[in-house]
């Protein structure tokens, strides 16, 4: 099958470091304009406007930021492990280079969520930590993410840490499922004396719509700082070459 | 039968900010040999590396022949526990399984290790590794049409200098070809090339 | 004729280098030994204690005790330069590695599990669990293998790549876990066992089938920084 020309400009062209750093720059402002007004909207919606759960009070308004990290763990592991195959298969040196920005930003997320969690296991659970089916993939995650960053620094040169890493994303991928199923299944098994957040009633559209706010809101920040994070890393990568060096000599002589 | 073993084309590698080389091309025809000379770090074990599709990180062309390829590079590829022929065994399983095993023997023979079948690597000193080693060469032989060899020449004495050069010659009547890197120029002779690599090129 | 000669060079050749260094197979099983042993110890030595975390501990040991072993898989290979002709010859690589592999759990998870229903009694497990978390081990340990052979290629080019291996693979190891100690816990309440052993014969197919493949991919990585 031949593939059209016009489409295969477009690939070379989203592979391409460069076309990637110009083209993105102008979608930073509304990116994070966008992230600002919707996690600003939820927040103030789920904060102040929202009714107090009937069994947990005000201490349920945590998730307005739980949920959408959480959420977006997730999203930037699936989005690591997709740049894993593209880069092996396509060989795309912009996959590995999001792949290198996006980890220490999914791993922060994967903190924030489980930190979150504890706060809100006090007021709940009456602990900082339950073995939840939930928490604990989390804290998986959270090593799946560590072990990506550290093999990134141990190897010593790029190409081969991209590839490393890539192949690593892409078996964390296959097992996040199975360690998710896994961690449910034994969970079942163990009868947890603890509330199941999952079997919660159906919220009010006054609670879930400022949720679904946040959660658009942490999206819109997360693909503004991942572009960021990348951006910083084609700048690194590809400091030897002629527009990079044109680039910081103009950046350098602004006033 | 006029293509050549191995063709180069404008090959470009850098490697820790450095430009090893660019603009790199030449060719392998069968029945010669090239010799890659250079000073410490001009990337003749690189371009080797490259040459036997270990390194993708490179622009331009190379394009071989058809056939296994002969690779010895500065670490022996032998464990020390097994003897010398059951190392090159194992070998011949990668490269040409269903060989006969008698085929090790004579090889042994040929780099003058007869009766070392037996004795584990690690027994042996440094120069009866190497030729340990360098019995991959008339093992294969022709089988393998193209030999790269990182420094073949170190840890040898005179006579196993000679010995290589002498499989280098046989094999190139044999209509095979070979590169390999050294320090220690061979004698000019018909179809024995010689590539300059590094910034200031031939002295 | 080109892959089982692939196959069954790479297995004697492992085979052979296996039964010359005993030690190196030796060592993680004491280890297994060791950390059993060090339970009671530091638990307690009371039956009722001990019955309910025989299975957890037997489990945990064993992955640790893989681990221990993991680092050698591919060291040795690659400092001799045996790894290049391997990836510069062994076409399809896969199968030098499955070779490679079964070599190491033959000396290493195999007679961990022959071991594990002696150091089951040692640790009070409940009897009607003994065969279970025995069957377990047998479909669990070539899981821990063949995971654990991803983290050893992708480390091998590293001096000191231990720890950073054990952040690799521990946290990939724990479905094995849960389901291997799950195990147990069925068959003390007299529930069937069967589904969850099936459950990890289907991991144990799976890893087979893949594994290998990231292990190839890494380990060419691996040659390529020389």
């Amino acid at each position: 099958m031949k593939v059209p020309a016009p489409l295969v400009r477009l690939w070379h062209r989203l592979g391409s470091p460069r076309w990637f750093f110009e083209t993105t720059a102008p979608w930073l402002p509304w990116l994070l304009g966008l992230g600002v007004v919707l996690l600003g909207a939820g927040a103030f919606w789920g904060l102040a406007l929202a009714p107090a759960d009937y069994l947990q009070g005000n201490s349920f308004r945590i998730i307005y930021v739980h949920v959408p990290a959480a959420i977006l763990a997730q999203s930037c592991y699936m989005l690591m492990g997709t740049c894993g195959v593209v880069l092996l298969v396509w060989r795309m040196k912009l996959a590995d280079m999001v792949l290198e920005a996006a980890a220490p930003i999914g791993a922060s997320f994967t903190a924030l969520a489980l930190i979150t969690g504890a706060v809100w296991g006090k007021p709940t659970w009456g602990t900082w930590w339950a073995w939840d089916a939930r928490v604990t993939s989390m804290l998986i995650l959270l090593f799946l993410y560590l072990g990506i960053i550290g093999l990134r620094q141990a190897l010593a040169r790029p190409e081969a840490a991209g590839r490393a890493c890539a192949i690593l994303a892409i078996v964390g991928l296959v097992n996040i499922p199975i360690i998710k199923y896994s961690v449910d299944w034994w969970l079942t098994l163990h009868q947890p004396s603890t509330f199941k957040l999952t079997e919660k009633p159906a919220m009010p559209p006054s609670m879930w719509i400022p949720l679904l706010l946040s959660v658009l809101g942490f999206y819109a920040l997360f693909v503004w700082s991942v572009l960021q994070s990348t951006r910083v890393v084609v700048l690194e990568r590809e400091r030897r070459t002629a527009w990079v060096q044109n680039f910081v000599t103009e950046q350098g002589s602004k006033p | 039968m006029d293509t050549p073993l191995l063709t180069v084309r404008q090959l470009r590698c850098e490697r820790d900010e450095r430009v090893l080389f660019a603009d790199l091309s030449f060719a392998v025809a069968r029945g010669t040999a090239l010799q890659l000379r250079g000073p410490n770090g001009a990337g003749k074990t690189t371009l080797l590396r490259i040459l036997a599709g270990f390194h993708p990180d490179y622009e331009g062309e190379v394009s071989r022949a058809p056939g296994p390829l002969a690779y010895l590079g500065h670490r022996p590829a032998l464990s020390g526990l097994l003897t010398a022929e059951e190392n090159l065994a194992h070998y011949l399983s990668l490269t040409a399984p269903g060989t006969a095993l008698s085929a090790i023997t004579d090889a042994l023979e040929r780099v003058g290790l007869a009766g070392y079948e037996d004795v584990p690597c690690q027994a042996l000193s440094a120069g009866q590794q190497r030729r340990v080693s360098l019995a991959r060469l008339p093992l294969l032989g022709i089988t393998a049409p193209l030999w790269l060899l990182d420094e073949p020449f170190t840890a040898l004495d005179d006579r196993g200098i000679a010995l290589v050069t002498t499989l280098l010659e046989e094999h190139q009547a044999a209509g095979g070809g070979a590169i390999f890197t050294t320090h220690q120029p061979l004698a000019p002779r018909p179809g024995l090339e010689t590539l300059w690599l590094g910034p200031e090129g031939a002295p | 004729m080109k892959i089982p000669g692939l196959f069954w060079g790479q297995f004697r050749r492992d085979g052979a280098l296996a039964l010359r260094q005993p030690g190196e197979l030796a060592n993680p099983l004491a280890f297994f030994v060791l950390v059993i042993t060090l339970f009671p110890l530091g638990v307690s030595p009371e039956s009722a204690v001990l019955a309910p975390l025989a299975a957890g501990v037997l489990w945990i040991a064993a992955l640790l005790s893989t681990l221990l072993g993991l680092e050698g898989l591919f060291r040795r290979d690659r400092d001799e330069g045996t790894l290049e002709q391997l990836v510069l010859h062994g076409d399809p690589l896969v199968f030098a590695v499955l070779a490679r592999l079964l070599v190491h759990w033959l000396g290493t998870g195999l007679p961990l599990t022959l071991l594990a229903p002696v150091l089951g009694a040692m640790l009070a497990l409940p009897e009607e669990a003994r065969w279970p978390v025995t069957a377990g081990l047998a479909l669990g340990t070539p899981i821990l293998v063949l995971l654990g052979g991803v983290g050893a290629a992708l480390t091998v080019s590293l001096r000191s790549g231990g720890v950073l291996l054990a952040l690799l693979v521990l946290p990939l190891f724990i479905p094995v876990l849960i389901l291997g100690v799950s195990v147990a816990e069925l068959a003390v309440a007299g529930l069937p066992t069967a589904p969850v052993l099936a459950w990890l014969g289907a991991g144990a197919a799976l890893a087979l089938v893949t594994a290998p493949f990231a292990i190839a991919g890494a380990l060419s990585i691996a040659v390529e920084t020389g």
